[in-house]
């Protein structure tokens, strides 16, 4: 099947077997090989994309059913002399080891800071209709957040501050802004 | 995974007439089928794709209840003030179940749809009469700690994963169906799903092209909602036991109360009898461990799961107890 794909702002004319994941297409058709396939069951999360600004598993998802959708992969995050405040952040708080995990970490973290600018509740928050942006994140919001990441270096705890960092400054900004 | 042919649907008559036979299957979020057709547990021959249907709206019924539409992604649900506000319960369950990620993709439609996590049902190696009628049952010898202990047959003892749907029981939803000829209906959450039997593979009482386009929650009646879920991990792990309570109390006395139970059956587990045991009265540790033991008066264990009989009386006990308080 022809269809496009619009990833890190490029669009993509590419012909799949409609049996093609979003995760395959991005790494074999696109050699965008940044996302990773860890267990390409959607247990792991290492394959962690946007899709329209929202985090999903492109190992659970069909090419071409994302025909035309705004994709982001961990390419389109920073670059090497731009790096995100998160990509800084987990090089701070030496969030990783092997680093396999990382890419999917990152943009889950990415999505998960603009959800938590939302105010989605999350299973850990105790009211779920107070202005969330309003109250403090603690590590527990981090990590019931990040639990469909998994790594298996167990670096739990540099992920969780480097991202604990980047809830920090990016509220302090958004007050000092207003 | 086998070949198939993809179609995408543009409106709710062209799915359901793109689906009207045995070897089509409908894709939303597709975070459960795809699993399934990579481990060729589903092998569809034609894809519909039904997740551009214009069923992506939550609003307000004219009795003050909500209308979800079945491509809802669970997030939305969760995110929702209203469904935050006045069902809490359903938030809380959604948020108790799967990951950010998962919960982005999945829809609720397709959340009520999900099939079974039994370890035998996945693995086309094992002997699963759900997967396979006649095939036998490897799970009732095999290990079985995630397995059902109520509903269950001699054929099958897998057991309903979803936590959403175990809300939306509690909460009397409605499920409303467009049909291959376009007749709209709705169905109660009790009649949606049925019972093994002899007949684990049929799973829900839709017939083929059936489509699910709406969940419908009633006004809500109980200012306490409770949603409590055990499971192997802190997070993003299927329930082991789960209770969903919306109560409400009277004068020191249980004036109403529903009650739905998530890991333990083969769809999200409702007993009348209990509910009618505990209406009018006061709450007490006697009342909850009576409650209790009625729940648990027809389950059956099979050696891996038999922690779950004691353990749905101790969480309704909990659950009772924070609710009535």
């Amino acid at each position: 099947m022809r269809l496009i794909l619009t990833v890190n702002g490029a669009d993509h004319a590419v012909d799949l077997d409609p049996r093609t994941t979003l995760l395959d297409a991005l790494r074999h058709d696109l050699d965008l090989t940044g996302t990773k396939k860890g267990c390409d069951h959607g247990q792991c999360g290492a394959c962690t994309v946007l899709v329209n600004g929202q985090r999903i598993n492109a190992c659970l998802a069909l090419a071409v059913m994302h025909d035309g959708d705004e994709i982001t992969t961990v390419e389109g995050l920073g670059e090497v002399d731009h790096l995100s405040p998160l990509q800084s952040a987990f090089l701070t708080h030496d969030g990783f080891q092997c680093g396999f995990c990382t890419p999917g970490q990152l943009v889950s973290a990415t999505a998960m800071l603009t959800e938590l600018h939302d105010g989605w509740a999350s299973h850990v928050t105790e009211n779920l209709t107070e202005t969330l942006t309003a109250q403090p994140t603690s590590r527990a919001e981090i990590a019931e957040r990040m639990s469909g990441n998994l790594c298996r270096c167990a670096c739990y705890p540099g992920i969780v501050a480097a991202i604990e960092e980047v809830v920090v400054r990016s509220r302090a900004d958004r007050e000092a802004a207003e | 995974m086998r070949p198939f042919d993809y179609r995408r649907a543009g409106d709710v008559a062209q799915a359901t007439a793109a689906a009207g036979d045995a070897t089509a299957a409908y894709i939303a979020g597709g975070t459960n089928i795809i699993d399934l057709m990579k481990l060729e547990v589903s092998t569809p021959a034609r894809l519909v794709d039904i997740s551009r249907l214009p069923l992506h709206r939550i609003t307000q019924t004219q009795d003050g209840g909500l209308r979800i539409g079945a491509m809802v992604s669970n997030s939305a649900v969760a995110a929702d003030m209203a469904v935050r506000q006045r069902y809490p319960l359903l938030a809380r369950a959604i948020l108790a179940g799967a990951s950010g990620q998962i919960r982005n993709k999945a829809t609720v439609g397709g959340n009520l749809l999900q099939r079974t996590r039994c370890a035998w049902f996945q693995d086309i190696s094992a002997a699963c009469n759900k997967r396979e009628p006649g095939a036998g049952c490897a799970a009732k010898d095999g290990p079985n700690r995630m397995n059902a202990i109520l509903g269950v047959s001699g054929h099958c003892i897998a057991a309903h994963p979803s936590d959403m749907a175990v809300a939306l029981r509690a909460l009397d939803a409605q499920i409303e169906v467009t049909a291959a000829d376009g007749a709209t209906r709705l169905v109660a959450m009790d009649d949606f799903y049925r019972l093994p039997g002899d007949a684990p593979h049929l799973e829900t009482c839709l017939a083929e092209g059936d489509l699910v386009t709406s969940v419908i929650l009633p006004p809500p009646t109980a200012e306490t909602q409770i949603y409590r879920k055990i499971r192997d991990r802190a997070s993003y792990a299927f329930a082991l036991v789960s209770v969903a309570a919306a109560l409400r109390m009277q004068d020191g006395r249980i004036a109403a109360v529903r009650l739905a139970f998530g890991g333990v059956a083969p769809r999200p587990w409702n007993d009348p009898a209990v509910e009618q045991l505990l209406i009018g009265q006061p709450p007490s540790k006697d009342l909850f461990v009576h409650a209790g033991e009625a729940l648990v008066a027809p389950a059956i264990g099979h050696g891996g799961n038999d922690f779950k009989i004691t353990m749905v009386q101790r969480l309704l006990a909990a659950v009772l107890r924070e609710a009535s308080e």
